[in-house]
């Protein structure tokens, strides 16, 4: 055989009991060319779209999953983000009406999460990005696949504080008219969003991208802890070599089935996102691997160092598996979609200063995590602000996904159900920004933008 | 002719009669057999096999339901996949 039978056997093991997958196979679609004057016209041409290629992306990537025997989670769509296309027909009503569309393009194709209803605010708002934020409530409530993203800040721009103060409001009254507050779950707010990012919420299909593209997102925490785990005794340059070398191959399985599903669907091949990404299944945990490198419980002092290697090695192995690494490509620690963080959480052995102190070295930012309903707007916009910052003074992505759940206190817990998980409602520090927030302005970007 | 190689992984405990369903289902695919390798790794009884398909008068659908089915009867878990899969997570 060309291939040895424990090189068989390493592979076929991470997909039966080291829940190796794809984790998200995600077609880019840009909508400029379905602008039309009559919205109903403009809302038929991007349903056909969205729609007709939907279809071709399920079934071909069902195709592949018989094929290679490797699990593909999830069918996505991003589009071009949608306030750019709704400059003429900028109403509340047709904010919601035009989800209401991609949410029905997407369920009809049979596509799990269809992300771009957002814009880009860093610098300022337009009349249509201003509509958007304030519809976003109604969308949310109005439809059950469509996500959200705002670009807040970037390095080069700074922080616009006139959008930022706009998102504690439309976060709660999302909260309040969502189930559980999931609508939440759907809107991410960026620092230095990349463009071709195939992982949901923050998904979009950037104005540099061609007419579509194929961007993939692998996974493999499982199969990171299972080697981990049988080298609980090597050194640290070890333990980095011995996770760059799985990462490559959890990478090539994403690099392999990307190729060959931008080919046959006919569309240039985007990017491998090299993120580590957790579930909430057994053994699937990032926190895990952070506690077998000898860290009693996530979130203890050393946690941020651990999670630095781990981060650094699965960028290097990630490199060396494909020519096209994007997205954001960081190590994905959402509190709610892991049960390690979960648990470290509930013990309180993680708190939300550590875990934004975690976002430092790691991407991609407060990922999934809930706070008490009664938080005052003023706070999340603060939290959204300080994550924000990160991003922007140390020139990466960082984002936010807070959810504030109506009636709920610190101790309590809600549970989402399927991918998004269970969230244990965390406390959040009582004293406010508000006075400092209500400056308004920009937050200048930092010297290190000026590098021309 | 080209030929459409694909490995078969079952991993479980060794029982009689694995390898002859195996090959029996196979045979009435009309999949050749290429090599067959069996060995204890990880405290497992794993028996892998390389099928040529070119021939095959099934679908790989219908073949992966139907080992999957044997590997239910005879509660070991059977794999397929193209060999594709392992070239490139293990050659660089």
């Amino acid at each position: 055989m060309s291939i040895s039978a424990e090189e068989v056997f390493e592979t076929a093991n991470m997909i039966l009991r080291q829940n190796l997958d794809i984790r998200t196979t995600t077609l880019g679609i840009n909508l400029k060319d379905c602008i039309d004057n009559d919205f109903g016209r403009f809302a038929d041409n991007v349903y056909q779209k969205i729609h007709r290629h939907s279809l071709r992306l399920v079934k071909e990537a069902d195709r592949l999953e018989v094929k290679y025997g490797i699990p593909i989670v999830n069918k996505r769509i991003s589009v071009t983000p949608i306030s750019l296309i709704m400059e003429t027909h900028c109403s509340k009503q047709s904010f919601v009406e035009m989800a209401k569309t991609l949410d029905r393009a997407a369920k009809d194709g049979g596509i799990d999460f269809i992300g771009g209803f957002g814009a880009f605010v860093q610098k300022g708002l337009t009349e249509s990005d201003r509509v958007l934020i304030e519809s976003l409530p109604d969308v949310f409530a109005s439809s059950d696949r469509v996500c959200s993203f705002l670009n807040v800040g970037t390095n080069v721009a700074g922080m616009n504080l006139d959008a930022l103060n706009m998102l504690g409001h439309m976060l709660k009254e999302t909260a309040s008219k969502t189930k559980d507050a999931v609508g939440c779950a759907k809107f991410v707010a960026f620092a230095n969003a990349p463009e071709d990012n195939p992982f949901m919420a923050g998904a979009y299909h950037g104005i540099g991208e061609p007419d579509m593209s194929l961007n993939i997102g692998v996974s493999g925490p499982g199969v990171v802890y299972s080697v981990v785990e049988k080298n609980r005794g090597c050194d640290l340059t070890q333990l980095s070599e011995i996770i760059k070398r799985t990462v490559f191959k959890v990478t090539r399985s994403g690099e392999l089935i990307g190729r060959e599903l931008a080919k046959n669907l006919d569309v240039p091949f985007g990017i491998v996102d090299i993120s580590l990404a957790p579930t909430t299944a057994q053994g699937d945990s990032v926190a895990n691997i952070i506690e077998a490198f000898g860290i009693e419980s996530v979130g203890a002092h050393g946690t941020t160092m651990a999670l630095a290697l781990l981060m650094d090695a699965v960028k290097k192995g990630g490199a060396m598996a494909s020519g096209n690494v994007g997205g954001l490509s960081g190590t994905f620690i959402p509190v709610s979609e892991d049960s390690g963080m979960i648990e470290a959480v509930k013990k309180g052995a993680l708190d939300l200063n550590k875990l934004e102190a975690l976002t430092s070295v790691c991407s991609v930012g407060l990922d999934m995590f809930a706070i008490p309903g009664d938080t005052p707007a003023e706070t999340i916009n603060a939290i959204i602000a300080d994550e924000l910052a990160i991003g922007i003074i140390n020139n990466k992505t960082t984002a936010v996904r807070v959810i504030p759940v109506p009636g709920k206190k610190a101790g309590e817990s809600v549970d989402f159900g399927g991918l998004l998980g269970e969230a244990p409602v965390m406390d959040v520090n009582p004293y406010s920004a508000k006075d400092f927030l209500r400056r308004g302005g920009r937050l200048p970007a930092p010297v290190t933008s000026m590098r021309n | 002719m080209e030929k459409e190689q694909l490995f078969i992984t079952v991993i479980g405990e060794d029982r009689k009669g694995i390898v002859a369903k195996i090959s029996t289902l196979l045979y009435e695919c009309d999949i050749n057999i290429e090599d067959i390798n069996q060995k204890i790794m990880d405290s497992y009884f794993v028996m892998i096999m390389l099928v040529d398909m070119k021939q095959s008068k099934q679908s790989l659908e219908k073949v992966r339901e139907e080992l999957e089915k044997l590997g239910d009867a005879l509660r070991v878990k059977i794999q397929i996949q193209h060999e594709n899969i392992f070239k490139m997570m293990h050659r660089v």
